[in-house]
This record gives C-alpha cells, structure tokens and sequence, in this order.
C-alpha cells in the first residue's frame, strides 16, 4: 500500500511538471497552431534565472525560493514573450517555418545555456523542509512532491480563472476554436498571441524553478527531457484544452511512474505506447477539438 | 443622408482577384454597392460569393482594390477592416460554440456604446439564453446570435453570407425580417442562394459565374428574367413581381413595424 501511495505522489509530482509546460504549449498551438519546440528553452532559462537567486543570495530559505519562483517565472515569460514577438510573428501562418524556428531556437537556446553555466548539472537545496517526508498511509513521500502539486494546481486555478473570467481569456478562448472568425470581429488576435506565449513562458519557468527541486539539478537539458513528455500530455489531453492538458499531464506521469516500478522500467516505452492508442482511436485527444 | 451621399456607392470593388491554396477562387471582379438597400451576391454554388465576401474584408488572400466609403482599405488587416465599420455575418454562423451566446456577443462588441438594447429587442430568445453555451442552440438561434454580433456596433455595411441556410421556413421569415429592418440603417451585400428571399429584400444585384461578374442590375428585373436567372443561376425565380404570396414582402413593407434600428 505505502507502494502504492508513493508512486501515486511522485507521479502526481511528476504530473505538476508536466503540466505547467504542456499549459502552455497547449494554448499556443490551440490558438496559434503553433508547435513551439522553443518551450523547454523557457522552462530551463528559469530553472537556471531561480538557481542564480539561490546562489546570489546564498541562501535556500523559504523567502529565497519564493523570490526564486518569480524570478523563474519572470524570465520564462520575458523569452517567450521575446520569441512571439520578434521571431515567430513574422512568420505568421508559415507553419513549416515557425516549426524550424523553435526547433533552432531550442537548439541555439542550450547552446546559449552550456556557455554560460557549463555542460554539467548545477545541483540546488531548497528549503529544508523539502528535504523530509511526510508519512501518508505509511509511505514517506518527499515534500516537495507537495510543493510541485500545489503549484501546478494553483497555475491551473489561476489559468481558469484568467481565462473564463477577463475579456483576453475570452478572446484566448474564442481563438482556439475559430481564430479567423476572432479577427472578423475587429479584435487584433497577435496581442492574444504575445499574451498566450507569455502566460506559457511564465508557467514553463516557473516549472523549470519546482523542476530543479524535484530533481536536485539544473541542466541545459532540463528543459528538453521534459518537453518530449509535455508533448505527449498535450496530444493526448487534446491540442487547446487546459483541462485536458491538466487529466492527461497526471495521467502519464502516474501511468510512467507505475510502469517504471512494476514493468521493469518501461514507463517511457508505456507512455508512448498510451500516445499511440490516443492517436489511433481517439486523435483529438482527451478534450480536444474534433475537428 | 443627402441625395449626393447616397448615389455614391459605400463599397466599391475594383479588379479583385483572390486564392485559396494557389487556386484562383475569385478573378477580376468589380462591382459597387450602393449606400443604402440591400445588394444580393448571387451565382451558382461554388462560383465564389463567399470567397468574393472574404477577400473583401482580406480573410483570405486577395489583390485589387477595395474602397469602403470613398476610403482604400485593401492593405489594412482584417481586424482593421472591421473596425473601419463593416459587420460581417459568416455563411454557417461561425459562433463560438464552447462560449456562452452572452460571451460572444461581448466579444463583438467594439464600439464604446455597443446597441445592446436594440438586440435585445430585436432577439429577445437570446437574452433568456444568454448563459447557454451556444454550441447547443439550434441553426436558427445561433443565427441569430450570428446576426446580433454585427448589429451590435454601427457600421458603414453589413456583409451578409447565406443568413437562411438551412433553416426553417419560419426562421427564414424573421431573418429576413431583421435584415429588412437592418437595411432601413446601413446598406447590405447578402449573399443568398433563396431566391424568394432575395425577392423580398433586393434592391440591386450582382451575379457571378466562374469567379466572376456576368450581370449587375436591379434584382427583381433579374429575377424576372427567366431565361437570365436559368442561365446564371441554374434555377429561375419561381414567384414572379406581382404574384407574391401572402407571407412574402419586400424590404419596403417590412420595414414599417419592428425595433428601429
């Protein structure tokens, strides 16, 4: 049982950080039909921008990781936000172009990373407190599992909220499903695009800040090794949809974690294997368009 | 509006030609409409009303000249477009099913005092279902809603495509109704394939064969035309002028009762 309940918390860990990069990868391509390879480059620039508080201010106190977070967020929305506007507005509806773009940049961006902080993972504390377990049902689960789910929740609660409740959130909306029908109303879309490439950096970096915890290392590959997943959460929760995004990122993590134990490691392998069947019976995805 | 300022045309089209993935959907076409009345786009299907209507307002890709009120506006984008006064109602709705019809009819409304009281008068069904989703209206109320998003805000001209596409005769009776009390406002080009409703609300027309335009002119002498409307249209205007039935008028007679636009 305490098996059971340990899986099921790293999984749900796991899922917290899948989630806040497939959030945004999700809306950029709802609205935009963008595949945005660059989104792992957001999530590490933050892992490394709140590594740089930590080491600047020497501390790994609660206040530090709080101020670690911001920053992380902070600089992820700052690179997306320099990427809609300055490389893939230009190359609006050129799909083929945009796709090459993102994947150069993410190419350029670990470049970029290597150069400035090294090849080699730089290894991060947190505050004590993330270092001890609490005991659920007889399974110690170390807390910052907590951490990343709270996180990952409030992001998704912040995102309803935004999204359902002020009048970009409606045309973010609107856009996703008729994107053309939006612009035909006499609203400009490509503000709603800066925006939705923001709002997904900003989560992306705030992910690469709770990701360096979970693992105890910033890496320039950090963000890579977590896109191939955030893709595969995105498909299958269906292309667009934020709540889809949000069942299927724990759906996978849970299902890989599981896997990983009682299958002899095949988690990835039963992930993929998951894509495929979404694929084949169900392409839209969990909650996405049918179209 | 002066006599002057109604003989010049709100709209003129001059030598426009579009595509859709490389394919030439619209070629050569110029024609103008007029400052007030409704002007039928007619033509078989697939001769490029509805392509003629986008490259309009430059949601697909286009070349040519586009004037809106004495002003050229084909290098604006198309948000621009719209906003420099042109309501714009999409052949098959296009509403946003998974908003509520209050949402979309918020995210329509662009002028500081949007006419929300008007549309409510005009579509009271809409009010007692603003909070649907309006993916789950029928064809008709989402038409509505379609038609309710454009008169929302003041325009210089409503493009209107297939507004009674496969809808029941009684609806088919109130669009044209709300289109006739629109019309007594702000001019409109309607593309409709129902010819007893073009009968009803047409003054002028332009018709289009093969991507362009084969006939400008009035539309009830269109429509009177048998041999023209076959040839064109493939179909020809089954009441002739003067032996309307009792549920049909014309823009003229309907304009006198409803909300004032």
């Amino acid at each position: 049982m305490s098996t059971l309940v340990l899986l099921l918390f790293t999984g749900l860990g796991l899922g917290a950080l899948y989630f806040l990069v497939a959030a945004g990868l999700s809306l950029i391509y709802g609205l935009m039909g963008v595949l945005n390879f660059a989104h792992g480059a957001f999530l590490t620039l933050g892992a490394f921008a709140g590594w740089e508080i930590a080491r600047r201010t020497g501390s790994d106190d609660w206040g530090t990781f709080l101020l670690s977070l911001l920053v992380g967020a902070a600089a992820g929305a700052a690179f997306a936000a320099f990427t809609e506007f300055v490389l893939i507005r230009r190359l609006y509806q050129r799909h083929i172009e945009q796709l090459l773009i993102t994947v150069g940049l993410s190419l350029a961006a670990v470049a970029l990373f290597d150069g400035i902080w090294g090849t080699d993972p730089v290894f991060i504390q947190g505050p004590a407190w993330f270092k001890d377990t609490t005991e659920i049902l007889g399974a110690r689960v170390p807390n910052d599992r907590f951490v990343c789910i709270v996180a990952a929740v409030l992001v998704l609660l912040a995102m309803v909220f935004f999204l359902k409740n002020t009048r970009y959130g409606m045309i973010i909306r609107a856009g996703v499903e008729n994107r053309s029908m939006v612009t035909a109303l006499g609203i400009d879309v490509r503000k709603a695009f800066t925006l939705v490439f923001t709002i997904g950096g900003a989560a992306a970096g705030l992910g690469g800040v709770l990701a360096s915890h979970y693992f105890g290392y910033v890496s320039p590959m950090l963000g890579g090794s977590l896109l191939i997943f955030a893709f595969i959460v995105t498909v299958i929760g269906g292309l667009g949809s934020l709540t889809g995004a949000a069942i299927a990122a724990v759906a996978v993590a849970v299902l890989q974690q599981f896997a990983n134990f009682y299958l002899g490691g095949t988690g990835d392998f039963v992930v993929v294997l998951a894509l495929a069947l979404v694929l084949l019976f169900r392409p839209s995805g969990l909650l996405g368009r049918t179209s | 509006m002066t006599a002057a300022a109604e003989a010049r045309p709100i709209l003129r089209i001059e030598g426009l030609n579009a595509h859709i993935a490389g394919q030439q959907v619209v070629e050569d076409v110029s024609f103008s409409v007029p400052a007030t009345g409704i002007t039928a786009l007619l033509g078989r299907n697939g001769v490029g009303k509805t392509s003629t209507i986008k490259a309009i307002i430059g949601l697909i890709d286009r070349t040519g000249a586009v004037e809106l009120g004495g002003v050229r506006i084909e290098k604006e984008p198309t948000f621009k477009i719209i906003r420099s006064g042109v309501g714009y109602v999409p052949e098959d709705r296009e509403v946003f099913s998974k908003l509520t019809v209050a949402e979309n009819l918020r995210l329509a409304e662009r002028d500081d005092a949007p006419r929300r009281q008007l549309v409510e008068e005009l579509f009271p069904d809409l009010l007692a279902r603003s909070a649907q989703m309006a993916g789950t209206l029928s064809g008709g109320q989402q038409q509505m809603v379609s038609l309710a998003r454009a008169l929302l805000n003041t325009n210089k001209i409503l493009l209107v495509d297939e507004p009674t596409k496969g809808l029941a005769p009684k609806i088919v009776a109130e669009v044209a109704e709300t289109l006739a009390e629109a019309a007594k406002t702000v001019p409109i080009l309607l593309v409709e394939q129902n010819l007893h409703v073009v009968r009803q609300l047409a003054e002028g027309a332009v018709v289009l064969s093969g991507g362009r335009v084969v006939h400008t002119g009035s539309a009830l002498e269109f429509l009177d035309d048998a041999e023209l409307t076959q040839r064109l249209l493939g179909v020809s205007a089954e009441t002739p002028a003067g032996e309307r039935t009792a549920g049909e008028k014309t823009a003229r007679e309907i304009s006198g009762k409803g909300a004032a636009l």
